[in-house]
Formats: C-alpha cells, sequence, structure tokens
C-alpha cells in the first residue's frame, strides 16, 4: 500500500452556504502514513471539510486532490482510493458480521473470486474470529466500532476518514481502537480522523485545529505546545482553591485557569508573572499559595487559547 | 451524617432482570466538594443518578439527600435537588428568559422572587444578551449552560448532574466547568457523571464505575500515584517490532502505541530498563529513549479494568 504520491493535498478550501461561509480557505498537505488528528468545536467546519474531501459535497472555491485526483473534477475517481467510518457506524444490526461484510464488499465493487479473502482479512484484523454469525445487534461498542473499522477497510483504500470513531466506547476498547490505526498507519495507510477526545488528539502525527471556519493551526502535538504556550502550564496548590480559580480567571497574562483535582491549572503568560509573583498579587487578594509546579501542558490548554484567540481577533476585525 | 455532607449513598442496588446496573455503590458528596461518576457507557451512571434522585427506586440501600431520605421523604429531598438530565427538555419555542421563567414556576419559586432569580441566572450563565432568544436557536453548548441555570431556580444545595459535557466541545466545556467552580464556592455539593477520561482530573475526587461498581474512589492525585514510576515511554525506529520485544518481557503488564511512542505499564523498573534496551540492541533496532512518564487517570482506570476482569476469571 506504501506509495509516495501525496494522498491528500487541500488548497484555498472554502465553502459557502448563502451569505455564510462554513469553511474558509483551508489548505494543508498530507504525507503517507501520517495520522491526522482534526479537532473543533462543533460548527466550526470538521464535518463539512471532510464531506467535500470524499466528494460529497462541492467547494465554492478551491481544490483538493486524493491521491492526485482532483475531487471536483472526478469525485467518483476518488472513491476506490478513500476509506470512510461515520460516528453512527453505518452496521446492519439484523445481519450478522459475516453479512455486513458481504453486503460492504457488494458496495465497493470487490471482485467475487477476491471477497473470500479480504473478509477473511478484516475479520482477522479486527479480531471478530468466532463471532462471524452473530448478529451486529448484539456485539458490544467496542466490537461494532472494529466491524466498521473493517468495512471501510474490505477495499484496502490508501487514505481512511474516520469521523468521531471512538464515541461511546470503553476506554480499553479505546487503546485497543488506536493500536490498530497505527498498525494501519505504519503499514502506509494515511489515516484522517476527527475527535472530541483530546487526549486523543495527543497520539497523532499532526494536528489540525478549526474555530469558526478557519484553520488556526495545523503541527505536530508537540510543535504546538512549544509554540502557543512556551512551557506555561503551572499547578498551584492554594487556599481557599476555588477562590483561587475564581481570582486567577480575572488577572491578566492569565489564558485559562481551571480546576486541576486539587489544584489551580493556569496557562500564563511567562513575561509578566515569576511564580514568587503570581505568589505575592494573590496573597493582597487573600489566597495563600503553597507550591507552584510547571507541568505538562496539555492540547487541550493549545485549544482553548487558540479559540480565546480566534474571538478576540474576529472581535476586532 | 456529618453536618457538610450534603449527600450520602450506602450499598445501592438495582437490577433490571438479570443485570445488576448498580452494583453495591457507596458514595459522599459534601458541601463545596465535586466528585465524579466516570465510566464508559453502559457502567451504571445514569441508573446510579436516577436513583439518587428519587426517579428510580433502588432495590436496596439507603440515600440521604440534604438531610432528607429518599425515597421516603422525596418531596423535602427536591426542594435541595438540582438535576440535569443527559437529554433534559427545554422548549425550544420559548425564549431563554421565558424558559427560566418557566422552571421558576414549575419549582413554586414565589413570584415575587422569580423575575429577579431569572435575571441572576442569566448573569451567571453568561446569557443575558441572548435573553430573548428561542431556546432552539442556541448552540449546544448554550442550552447545557441554559439547562444548567433552569436546574438552578430554586436554589438547590445539591446538584446531579448527568453527563453534562457530552456532545459539548472543549470551549464550551471549560465555560461550563467554571460554573460550577462558583456553584462550589458557593457551598453546593455537585456530582457529575462523565464517561471522558481526561475529565476525571477536574474532580476533587473520582469514583470509577464498571460494571454497576465503584472500583475505586479518591482524589485524582492519589489514583495517579498508583502508577508512579509504573509507565515507561520508549521510542524506537521500528515500533512494530519494539512492541513485540517489549511486550514479552516479564515485568511488562500491557503495551499501546501512542502516536510515535509505545508506552508500556510495568511491574518493577529496573528489570525492563535493563533488559529492554539490550533485546532492541540485539534485535539491531535504535532506541530513542526509554524513560518513566507521569501516568495519567486512564492508566489507572485500565489497570483496574483488567484486574477486574483477571478476578472475574473472563
Amino acid at each position: 500500500m506504501a506509495s509516495d504520491i501525496i494522498p491528500l493535498e487541500v488548497s484555498g478550501l472554502t465553502k459557502q452556504f448563502g451569505s455564510f461561509t462554513a469553511v474558509d480557505n483551508v489548505s494543508f498537505t498530507v504525507q503517507p502514513g501520517e495520522v491526522i488528528g482534526y479537532l473543533g468545536p462543533n460548527g466550526s467546519g470538521k464535518t463539512t471539510t471532510i464531506r467535500m474531501l470524499c466528494g460529497l459535497l462541492t467547494p465554492t472555491y478551491g481544490t483538493a486532490k486524493i491521491m492526485g485526483i482532483d475531487v471536483v473534477k472526478n469525485p467518483e475517481g476518488i472513491k476506490p482510493h478513500i476509506g470512510y467510518m461515520s460516528q453512527k457506524f453505518s452496521l446492519y444490526d439484523d445481519l450478522t458480521v459475516q453479512e455486513n461484510l458481504e453486503f460492504y464488499a457488494g458496495v465497493y465493487g470487490i471482485p467475487e473470486k477476491e471477497e473470500k479473502d479480504r473478509i477473511q482479512a478484516v475479520i482477522k484484523m479486527a479480531g471478530l474470529d468466532g463471532r462471524q454469525n452473530q448478529f451486529t445487534s448484539q456485539l458490544s461498542g467496542g466490537w461494532r466500532q472494529r466491524l466498521a473499522l473493517g468495512s471501510a477497510m474490505l477495499h484496502r483504500p490508501p487514505l481512511l476518514f474516520l469521523d468521531e470513531p471512538t464515541s461511546g466506547v470503553d476506554p480499553v476498547a479505546r487503546r485497543e481502537f488506536w493500536d490498530l490505526i497505527y498498525q494501519f498507519a505504519a503499514q502506509g495507510t494515511t489515516v484522517f480522523i476527527t475527535t472530541h477526545y483530546m487526549d486523543e488528539a495527543e497520539h497523532c502525527n499532526r494536528v489540525g485545529f478549526m474555530y469558526r471556519s478557519k484553520l488556526m493551526a495545523f503541527d505536530s502535538p508537540r510543535a504546538l505546545k512549544d509554540t502557543y504556550l512556551h512551557g506555561a502550564a503551572w499547578d498551584l496548590a492554594a487556599t481557599p482553591l476555588l477562590e483561587a480559580v475564581e481570582r486567577l480567571s480575572e488577572m491578566e497574562g492569565i489564558a485559562q485557569a481551571s480546576l486541576h483535582g486539587d489544584r489551580a491549572h493556569v496557562i500564563i503568560d511567562t513575561t509578566v508573572w515569576t511564580p514568587d509573583q503570581l505568589t505575592r498579587a494573590l496573597a493582597e487578594k487573600g489566597v495563600a499559595v503553597t507550591a507552584t509546579e510547571t507541568v505538562d501542558s496539555t492540547l487541550e490548554d493549545v485549544f482553548i487559547l487558540l479559540a480565546h484567540r480566534g474571538k478576540d481577533s474576529l472581535a476586532q476585525a | 451524617m456529618s453536618s457538610d455532607i450534603l449527600l450520602e449513598a450506602e450499598n445501592l442496588v438495582k437490577t433490571f432482570g438479570t443485570v445488576r446496573a448498580v452494583d453495591g455503590l457507596n458514595l459522599q458528596v459534601r458541601a463545596g466538594e465535586m466528585v465524579g461518576l466516570v465510566g464508559p457507557d453502559g457502567a451504571g451512571k445514569t441508573t446510579a443518578i436516577r436513583l439518587l434522585c428519587g426517579l428510580l427506586q433502588a432495590d436496596s440501600g439507603r440515600i440521604n439527600l440534604g438531610g432528607y431520605e429518599i425515597p421516603a421523604q422525596v418531596e423535602k429531598a427536591r426542594e435541595e435537588l438540582g438535576y440535569l438530565a443527559q437529554r433534559f427538555s427545554l422548549y425550544g419555542d420559548l425564549t431563554v428568559k421565558e424558559n427560566l421563567d418557566f422552571f421558576g414556576e414549575v419549582f413554586d419559586v414565589p413570584d415575587a422572587e422569580r423575575k429577579q432569580r431569572s435575571e441572576e441566572l442569566l448573569r451567571f450563565a453568561g446569557l443575558e444578551e441572548f435573553a430573548n432568544r428561542p431556546a432552539s436557536a442556541l448552540s449546544g453548548g448554550m442550552q447545557k449552560k441554559l439547562g444548567l441555570a433552569s436546574a438552578l431556580v430554586h436554589h438547590p444545595k445539591v446538584l446531579l448532574l448527568d453527563e453534562p459535557t457530552g456532545a459539548v466541545d472543549p470551549i464550551a466545556r471549560q465555560e461550563f466547568w467554571h460554573l460550577l467552580i462558583r456553584l462550589l464556592r458557593d457551598g453546593s455539593a455537585v456530582l457529575v457523571s462523565t464517561p471522558y477520561m481526561d475529565e476525571a482530573m477536574r474532580f476533587n475526587r473520582v469514583i470509577f464505575m464498571n460494571h454497576g461498581k465503584a472500583l475505586i474512589q479518591g482524589a485524582p492525585r492519589e489514583l495517579m500515584g498508583r502508577l508512579t514510576g509504573k509507565i515507561l515511554e520508549l521510542a524506537t525506529t521500528h515500533q512494530m517490532a519494539a512492541r513485540e520485544i517489549a511486550a514479552q518481557d516479564p515485568d511488562v503488564e500491557d503495551v499501546h502505541t501512542f502516536g510515535e511512542h509505545l508506552h508500556l505499564r510495568i511491574r518493577s523498573l529496573e528489570g525492563p530498563m535493563q533488559r529492554i534496551p539490550q533485546r532492541l540492541a540485539d534485535a539491531g533496532i535504535t532506541m530513542a529513549h526509554l524513560i518513566p512518564v507521569s501516568p495519567t487517570l486512564e492508566d489507572v482506570f485500565i489497570q483496574l479494568l483488567e484486574m477486574e476482569s483477571d478476578s472475574n476469571g473472563v
């Protein structure tokens, strides 16, 4: 499956619905075997983007190429190259595991003489051996998820689109699912995945963040943290703790203050504050800080910061 | 019941047919405390919350809410209780303000106070500028905030929130948490259920639930302490091959792919730190690093799930 063809190349992609711009001038390029996390609040344009990339919606402006094929000019031509798994796993509950796979083999036009082998391979990959004759309705969330993934992989596409695939599955199934994703990626499959789980985004090679129709950032998790946070995530031990969070969230140079267990977690501008200065400033407000610790920042920290900036810049515009 | 405990449940059991949806649950929530019921779909979180607000009757066990026994004194208890269901109802064709007025009436807020209370809650939820917008025209995050405000019209001391952050994006989630912190400052007791492992850090105490049972309860830091020094990060040139080698080590309990790295859960530090670099070198694989990293609460939860399934002989 590995090849040097660029699996996904997006340039100036824009979609307008009447006067509303749902996707605004989005550009990025994805390399073979990359796992891309695509994030953003509800309504920020993620799903519209995926629909355009799959040839289901025509862009107003811009282009997208999948395996070098123009999505707008040749929407049929891209279909053999992409697999798509939706949030709701389109499986037929009244069919068995085997029958679901046979159905999708038909949909994807897999030649009859190859069908048996392909289905067998998917069953093995998804760990569904021995469950071929179970009705889909009887499978737990984790198994259903892997069957849906297998169905999307039957025609061995080099590029997979997964739309919130892990909603509602338990943590063990979620980790096993990611293990599978990384096996595919190691074999050269490119994976484009939307998720609301910030901790999943941490595992992606690169992460794109959409906010109000724009792609605000597209980079590796490490680079995003270095660029936007400069290691400025602190946990404070303080009393009274809730008072501390509330006070901190009102202070200048603090992008975000939240409760993290028994600590106050802040994203802080280190050119404005040192730990000592912050401790003194809080003491004046009646809050005693007993410890300040620099902690690993998370992608959630980055995104909340980016969204705040996005809001501000849109307000000024 | 000690004075600052506002919600207490002892040995709650609820079965549906042969399924023990809630199986011997104990919990306490104090004034000013936010406790998280964390677990996957089907763990029993929603059933537990419905038992606690008296919507469902337990097979056995005891519940005390704000000093009142449930179900015996459920009417009195409800005066102290704010409940936000997973799928709560707002009236889409009523405006934001009209919704609040309506819930004020339902909860018998006296006429003289109702208007003032609605205005307070609009300010609290940051919905003042949307007061005259139909509820149906609000974003998902704003609807959650209005849902929370509606549950507060009668000044309840105990809040039960069933997956309030589901299907809400991280920014709206952050705003929602902020509202809860303000309620805690005023001395409310808050119980929140969530399937999101990364939210577990936000609670004063976490109860991990699976199959109707509490697997463990504790402060986030205390729980993470169980695995301090037990998670190693391994970076190599050949991830798939390295994975096989790591999984064969006798002191490695679990291996998972975390992006460009592997995470190993280990029984003890010395053995794997010596053996794994050696075995990788023997196999001709270049190792970039093998270092202990901070455990996450999800690591802790997964370890507990595995212990549970081992002890059940599954």
